[in-house]
C-alpha cells in the first residue's frame, strides 16, 4: 500500500509534467489544426536555460532557492517564449493555409534541427542539473515518505494551469483565441488580429513547455539534447487523450498518461516504459477518437 | 511488341546485369562498394514507402518499423530454418518471410489508418515503430537490447539490386494500372473516390501492406549484410530519413524518390569527408557541417517552404528536359 502511494505520488507529479506541455500542443492543435512538434524540443531548450543559468542566480540570490527556482523558471519561460514565436515566425507562418502534412513535415524539421544543433554545439552527452527545490521531507510516516520534490512540482504546475485558464477564460485576447480556434475566418472578419492571436498562443504554449521542464529536470535532473523526444511525445498523447483542442482534457491525458506509466514503471518492467503511452494512444483512437473529454468539450482554444 | 514488353525486358536486364556485377564484386573497392548497396537499400525503403506517402497520400513515420521487423524475422529464420538451405533457396525463403510478417504488421498499422488523417496517423505510426522497438527489446531469443549477432552475410551486388528491380517494376506499373489509379484517387480527395465507387479502406490497407512487404525485404538484406542488428538501429530517427528520400524526391515519383535516395546515401557518406576536406575550418564549426541530420533537417524545412513538390514532384524539370531531348512524349517520360 505505501510502495503504491509512492508511486502514484510520484505519477502525479510526472503526469501533471506532462499536463503542462500537453497544454501547449492543444492549443496549437485548437487554432492552427497541426501538431507542433517542435514542442518537446522547445521543452529541452528551457532545460538548459535552466542548467546554465540556475548557478549564476542561485549565487546572486545568495543560494535562497526560494526566490532562485521561481526566477530560474520565468528566465526559462521568457526564453523558450521567443524561441517559440520564432518558430512560429520563420517556420509555420509562411506555410499558414497549406495542407497539413507539408506543415506537419516543416514541424518535424524544425524539431530535428534543434536536436542536431544542440548536439554538435553544446555536445550529446548529459549534464546534471542543480537542485532547485530544498529537499525536505514533509511527512514521514512508516511506510510513506513525502518528499519536496513532488509536492513543489504539482502545485507549480497545478498554479500554472489555473493562471491559462484565467488567461483564456476573463482575458480579451484569451477570448480571440477562442474565437479563432471556433472559426479562425470568422475571427479574422470580426477585425482579431490572427498573426498576432497565434502568436500569443505559441508564447503561451511555449512557456508552459519552459517551466515544465524544469520541473521535469527538478525530478529527472538529467540534461541532454534528446530529453524533449518522448515528454513531447507522450504529452501529445496525453492532449489526444483527453481530446484534443480541449484544455481541462489536456490536464486530465496528461495526468493519466503519467501515472499509468509510473505504474508499468513500478509494477511491471522499466523497459516497457515508452510503449505504454504509444499503446494507450492507439486504444484511444480505435475506440474513442475524440479523446475523454473531446465530444461534450463546449470550451476549445 | 517490344514496346509492350520493355519494363519486363528492363527488369531482366537488372537482374541479369547485377547478378553478373555480384560475380566480380571482390574486385571493386570495399568501401565505395558498401555504399552502393547501402543505396540499393535505401531505394527499396523509400520507393516503397512513397507508395504508402506518395501515391496513396497517408503519412507514416514507421518504416523503420517495418524494416525492423523484417530483419529480425529474416535473421531468425536463417539462424533456426533455412539456414542449411543454401544461398539460392535458403536466402529467399528468408527474405521473403521477414516481407510476408512485415506485410502482417502493415495491416494491423492499415486498419487503425482507416479512421484517422495526416497528423495522426504519423503519430500512430511513429508509436507504432516504438512499440515495435520495445517488444524487440524484451524478446530474449532475438538478443533482447543486446543485439542479434553473428548473423550470415549473404546479401550481395544481385540481391539487393535484383530486388530494387523488382520493387521499381512492380511499383511503378501497381500505379499506373487501372486497379493503381485508385491509390492516387484517395490521395486526390478521399471523400470524391469514395462518392466514385472507390474502396478507399481497401487501398489504404493495400498501400500500408504492399509497402511494408518490401521494407520487410529490405530489412532482411540489411541484417544479412551488416551481419550484426541491434533494436536501437530501427529508431524513429531511421524512419525520417526514408521520409526525408521520399520528399527530397517528390512524393508520388517513382525514380525521384529512387534518385533522391541515392542522393541521400552519398550525401551522408560525403559529409564524413567533410573534417579532412576542410580542416581549416574551427572545430566547432566541422562538429556542425558533419553532423548529417542537422543539415538534412534544415533541407527539409527549405524545400516544404519552397518546393513542397520535391525536386521531383509533378511538372518538375527533368521530366521536361527529358521530352525536350528525346523529342518524345508522355511515353518516354516513363522510361526516365
Amino acid at each position: 500500500m505505501g510502495e503504491f502511494l509512492q508511486q502514484l505520488m510520484n505519477g502525479l507529479s510526472l503526469g501533471s509534467i506532462y499536463a503542462l506541455i500537453a497544454l501547449g500542443y492543444t492549443m496549437v492543435y485548437g487554432i492552427l489544426r497541426f501538431i507542433n512538434f517542435a514542442h518537446g524540443e522547445v521543452f529541452m531548450v528551457g532545460a538548459f536555460v535552466g542548467l546554465w543559468s540556475a548557478p549564476a542566480i542561485a549565487d546572486f540570490f545568495g543560494g535562497n532557492l526560494f526566490i532562485a527556482g521561481p526566477v530560474v523558471i520565468l528566465l526559462a519561460m521568457v526564453v523558450c517564449s521567443i524561441l517559440g514565436v520564432l518558430n512560429e515566425r520563420i517556420a509555420y507562418r509562411p506555410l499558414r493555409g497549406k495542407p497539413t502534412i507539408i506543415v506537419l513535415i516543416t514541424a518535424i524539421g524544425v524539431s530535428l534541427f534543434y536536436q542536431n544543433f544542440f548536439q554538435s554545439v553544446v555536445g550529446p552527452e548529459p549534464r546534471r542539473f542543480p537542485d532547485l527545490i530544498p529537499q525536505t521531507r514533509v511527512l514521514e510516516t512508516d511506510y510513506l515518505i513525502v518528499g519536496s520534490t513532488p509536492l513543489v512540482v504539482i502545485g507549480t504546475a497545478f498554479g500554472l494551469m489555473w493562471l491559462l485558464r484565467f488567461v483564456v477564460l476573463h482575458t480579451k485576447v484569451g477570448t480571440a483565441m477562442r474565437a479563432l480556434s471556433f472559426n479562425l475566418q470568422a475571427a479574422r472578419l470580426m477585425g482579431i488580429n490572427v498573426d498576432r492571436v497565434v502568436a500569443f498562443t505559441f508564447v503561451l504554449g511555449s512557456a508552459l513547455a519552459a517551466a515544465a521542464a524544469i520541473l521535469f529536470a527538478s525530478i529527472y535532473p538529467s540534461v541532454h539534447p534528446l530529453m524533449g523526444l518522448f515528454p513531447g511525445l507522450k504529452a501529445f498523447v496525453a492532449a489526444v487523450l483527453g481530446g484534443i483542442g480541449n484544455l481541462p482534457g489536456a490536464a486530465l491525458g496528461g495526468l493519466i498518461i503519467g501515472v499509468t506509466e509510473t505504474l508499468v514503471t513500478g509494477y511491471v518492467s522499466a523497459t516497457y516504459r515508452d510503449a505504454v503511452a504509444f499503446t494507450i494512444l492507439i486504444l484511444i483512437l480505435l475506440f474513442r477518437p475524440t479523446g475523454l473529454l473531446g465530444s461534450t468539450a463546449t470550451e476549445k482554444v | 511488341m517490344l514496346r509492350k514488353y520493355w519494363k519486363a525486358a528492363t527488369l531482366l536486364g537488372v537482374v541479369l546485369v547485377s547478378l553478373l556485377i555480384s560475380q566480380v564484386e571482390g574486385s571493386f573497392n570495399q568501401y565505395i562498394f558498401q555504399i552502393v548497396i547501402y543505396a540499393g537499400i535505401n531505394i527499396i525503403l523509400a520507393v516503397s514507402l512513397n507508395l504508402i506517402n506518395g501515391h496513396t497520400g497517408q503519412f507514416s513515420l514507421g518504416h523503420a518499423g517495418f524494416m525492423a521487423i523484417g530483419a529480425y524475422t529474416a535473421a531468425v529464420l536463417t539462424r533456426d530454418v533455412v539456414g542449411s538451405w543454401g544461398m539460392w533457396i535458403g536466402f529467399p525463403v528468408a527474405l521473403i518471410g521477414g516481407g510476408l510478417m512485415a506485410a502482417v504488421a502493415g495491416v494491423v498499422v492499415g486498419i487503425p489508418s482507416l479512421r484517422l488523417r495526416g497528423d495522426y496517423l504519423a503519430i500512430v505510426t511513429l508509436g507504432f515503430g516504438e512499440i515495435i522497438r520495445v517488444i524487440i527489446q524484451n524478446l530474449d531469443f532475438v538478443g533482447g537490447a543486446r543485439g542479434f549477432a553473428a548473423i550470415p552475410k549473404l546479401t550481395d551486388f544481385f540481391w539487393v539490386f535484383a530486388i530494387v528491380g523488382l520493387v521499381m517494376w512492380s511499383l511503378s506499373n501497381l500505379v499506373k494500372s487501372t486497379y493503381g489509379k485508385g491509390f492516387l484517387a484517395v490521395r486526390d480527395d478521399e471523400i470524391a473516390a469514395e462518392a466514385m465507387g472507390i474502396n478507399t479502406t481497401r487501398y489504404k490497407v493495400t498501400a500500408f501492406v504492399t509497402g511494408a512487404f518490401f521494407a520487410g525485404l529490405a530489412g532482411g538484406l540489411y541484417a544479412h549484410y551488416v551481419t550484426y542488428i541491434t533494436p536501437t538501429q530501427f529508431s524513429f530517427i531511421l524512419s525520417i530519413e526514408h521520409v526525408m528520400m521520399v520528399i527530397v524526391g517528390g512524393m508520388g515519383s517513382n525514380v525521384g524518390v529512387a534518385f533522391a535516395a541515392v542522393l541521400l546515401t552519398v550525401l551522408k557518406e560525403l559529409l564524413k569527408l567533410v573534417p579532412d576536406l576542410l580542416w581549416f575550418l574551427p572545430e566547432w564549426l566541422l562538429r556542425i557541417l558533419e553532423n548529417r541530420m542537422l543539415l538534412f533537417s534544415i533541407l527539409l524545412v527549405v524545400i516544404m517552404i519552397l518546393r513542397p513538390q520535391g525536386l521531383f514532384g509533378e511538372g518538375d524539370w527533368v521530366r521536361r528536359w527529358w521530352r525536350k531531348l528525346t523529342g518524345r512524349g508522355r511515353k518516354a517520360e516513363a522510361t526516365a
